[in-house]
């Protein structure tokens, strides 16, 4: 086996071009996958039409809110292009310099402080569904982000307000009395009044009004509560069933390694077998009593190989990255476990094609058309797709090693869920599994 | 001459389809077996069955004890050649003597080179060869370890009528040193030309194992001479052994 393993060598060391597209495409393929997920969604581009006049405010008792703040939080949510008029937005979109315009009307203030109508923005935008799709997902969570901003100052406000009716003070209302009583404290007063007055129809009309005046302090106190719980009705708090919270960026590079390993292990081990069947080499190989090499020892001899080679590459690939992102190299030991059995699961599934390819090109795009939609299966998230779709997906990606290989290397890398050791053992029963496959489809040797 | 290749009863079937029905003969040494007949006669199923890379369903094939430094019975070219073409003439040699577990592979690489001429071209990638140069590395890659029995199956198919008359010599010079060769050919003039001995068959059957001039004698009259018009004749009366 070994001369055949020195002439294998000797071949890809020929065969340069192939080598280097073997290793530049899946890596650029990896990196822009790992690109696209690491990168969160940039802001969209956005006009700000602000017809509200300068300084207008929304009042909430004594206190005033700016409705400019809106339009600053609306600001930071978005990348703004300030708009004069409407007409100016309504252009801007357009010509595509922007991907939607937001219209703050001059009855913003006005609406808000009346307590009765709610305030309206108007959004103007364009384009094909998934433009519009984009524009409403974006844009929408932008608005929801400033509309809750603005909300809490108004919620503020308006506990400050409550506070002052509770406690007394100064209502800085033009027109309202200077250091009022505040309702917490009438119904002790009050009861003090009671104690001197003579039972009579007087002392039990003082009394019921002490027993409103507490009722509605208490009340008032809940109302408080109530303003934040309507200001944000729920909160979250987030619960991580299993493993460790893993960040984007390794999570990114966990797989474009793992996209990088399949394509160099999966391609070179179809390549690999082909090629003997394409020499018409596989009978004079394989030709007895005795065979100048068995089945199992060819098949073997083609997948370590492939395996070897890819696993080179991918762990120069998680080296190379771990200067740009921080990977914990004390688990050094367990990548490099992970690895190793991706990679051999890989070239079991690559020999697999091989034996059941005729020709390289034919056992090259076969490999190419199975490991590309894999990986994309592989990381369709739960609840992103229908319970049916999502799993058939999963019991395909369960058959084929991209997904059990992703989730090895989260593990050892991130020490993300599932455990290390369960993905391994399913990297290894897919190892055997596919080199089954791969000894039936070499039954023939011609 | 001695038996050097023993075909008793050779029988193969791959599932309804007959490729092969009780087929025999012995080739000798020094001896050119001819295996001629028409297309899906069973020819290339003879050959690689002699050669090992399929087995028979039924029947059986024997040699004598492979020469030393050879664990092979027979040395066997396949039509198309079976080499790598991004290794050198040498290299694809030594790689094939080394897979054989011949004791020197070097020498034997040198041994080979120069029985078939192609020293010069050794360190030529296989690739860059012409068909007939190819056709020879392939034909001294079944000739390692010196077999006492060579199997070929149509050499000369893919050659032009220079490169085929080369080639035939070098087969023929190693049928005189000993040699026992076994080969399937299209050509009939090949057959009557190189063929000590001419099996036809057809339909999985042999009809006929003799020499040419013999195929001559037999077949009916009206061939004129011709070999080729002879053989077909042959075929038409549907003679049997």
């Amino acid at each position: 086996m070994r001369w055949l393993l020195r002439k294998d060598l000797l071949i890809l060391r020929r065969s340069r071009l192939l080598v280097a597209l073997l290793v530049i495409y899946p890596v650029a393929i990896a990196l822009l996958i790992g690109l696209a997920i690491s990168r969160s969604p940039s802001k969209p581009r956005v006009a700000i039409v602000d017809e509200t006049p300068p300084g207008q405010t929304v009042q909430i008792g004594s206190e005033r809110v700016e409705v400019s703040q809106y339009a600053q939080r609306l600001f930071s949510q978005v990348q703004a292009v300030r708009a004069q008029t409407r007409a100016q937005a309504v252009d801007k979109v357009k010509s595509g310099e922007v991907l939607a315009a937001v219209v703050i009307p001059p009855d913003v203030a006005a609406r808000l402080s009346s307590g009765l109508r709610q305030a309206q923005l108007e959004i103007i935008y364009n384009g094909d569904a998934l433009q519009q799709s984009l524009v409403q997902s974006q844009l929408g969570s932008a608005l929801a982000q400033a509309n809750l901003a603005f909300s809490e100052r108004i919620q503020g406000a308006a506990v400050g307000v409550i506070n002052l009716l509770l406690k007394g003070g100064n209502l800085g209302v033009l027109g309202a009395p200077s250091n009022l009583i505040g309702l917490a404290q009438i119904p002790s007063q009050l009861r003090g009044i009671i104690a001197r007055q003579p039972p009579g129809r007087d002392r039990a009309a003082l009394e019921r009004i002490a027993s409103f005046a507490e009722f509605a302090a208490q009340n008032l106190t809940v109302s408080k509560n109530v303003l934040s719980t309507v200001g944000q009705p729920i909160q979250v708090h987030s619960t991580l069933l299993h493993g460790r919270r893993t960040p984007l960026n390794t999570f990114a590079v966990v797989v474009a390694v793992s996209v990088s390993l399949m394509f160099v292990c999966v391609l070179l081990a179809a390549g690999g077998v082909a090629l003997e069947r394409e020499e018409h080499v596989l009978a004079r190989l394989l030709r007895g009593p005795p065979a100048l090499l068995s089945r199992e020892g060819l098949l073997a001899e083609k997948g370590v190989l492939a395996a070897a080679c890819a696993f080179a590459v991918a762990f120069a690939m998680l080296a190379g990255v771990s200067a740009f992102v921080p990977l914990d190299w004390s688990r050094v030991g367990l990548w490099l476990v992970a690895l190793a059995l991706g990679a051999l699961a890989f070239g079991a599934l690559g020999v697999a094609i091989g034996a059941a390819a005729r020709e390289v090109r034919a056992a090259s795009l076969l490999a190419f058309l199975l490991s590309l939609p894999l990986a994309f299966l592989a990381l369709v998230p739960s609840g992103s797709v229908s319970v049916g779709l999502y799993d058939t997906i999963g019991a395909i990606s369960f058959v084929f090693p991209f997904k059990a290989t992703l989730q090895a290397l989260d593990a050892a890398v991130n020490g993300a869920a599932p455990s290390l050791g369960g993905s391994l053992a399913h990297l290894a029963a897919l190892t055997i599994a596919f080199g089954v496959v791969a000894r039936l489809g070499l039954r023939r040797a011609d | 001459m001695s038996v050097a290749l023993s075909v008793r009863a050779l029988g193969k079937h791959f599932g309804e389809l007959q490729a092969l029905r009780d087929v025999s003969f012995d080739a000798h040494e020094r001896e050119m077996v001819a295996v001629v007949g028409p297309n899906g006669a069973g020819k290339t199923t003879l050959l690689s069955i002699i050669a090992g890379t399929q087995n028979a369903t039924s029947g059986s094939v024997s040699g004598p004890s492979p020469a030393d430094g050879s664990a092979r019975e027979v040395g066997w070219a396949p039509q198309q050649p079976a080499l790598y073409s991004k290794l050198s003439v040498a290299e694809n040699l030594r790689l094939f003597a080394r897979l054989e577990g011949v004791a020197d592979p070097d020498r034997e690489v040198e041994r080979m080179l120069e029985q078939t001429g192609l020293s010069a071209r050794a360190d030529d990638l296989l690739g860059e060869l012409s068909g007939g140069n190819r056709q020879r590395v392939n034909v001294a890659v079944g000739l390692l370890g010196n077999p006492p029995v060579l199997a070929l199956d149509e050499p000369s198919s893919a050659l032009d009528p220079r490169q085929r008359e080369r080639l035939w010599r070098f087969i023929r010079g190693l049928a005189d040193a000993g040699t026992s060769v076994v080969f399937s050919t299209h050509n009939v003039g090949e057959a009557e030309r190189y063929g000590d001995r001419v099996i036809v068959l057809d339909e999985g059957r042999m009809i006929f194992d003799g020499t040419p001039g013999e195929l001559m004698q037999a077949a009916p009259a009206g061939a004129g001479g011709d070999f080729e018009q002879a053989l077909v004749a042959f075929l038409s009366e549907g003679h049997e052994l």
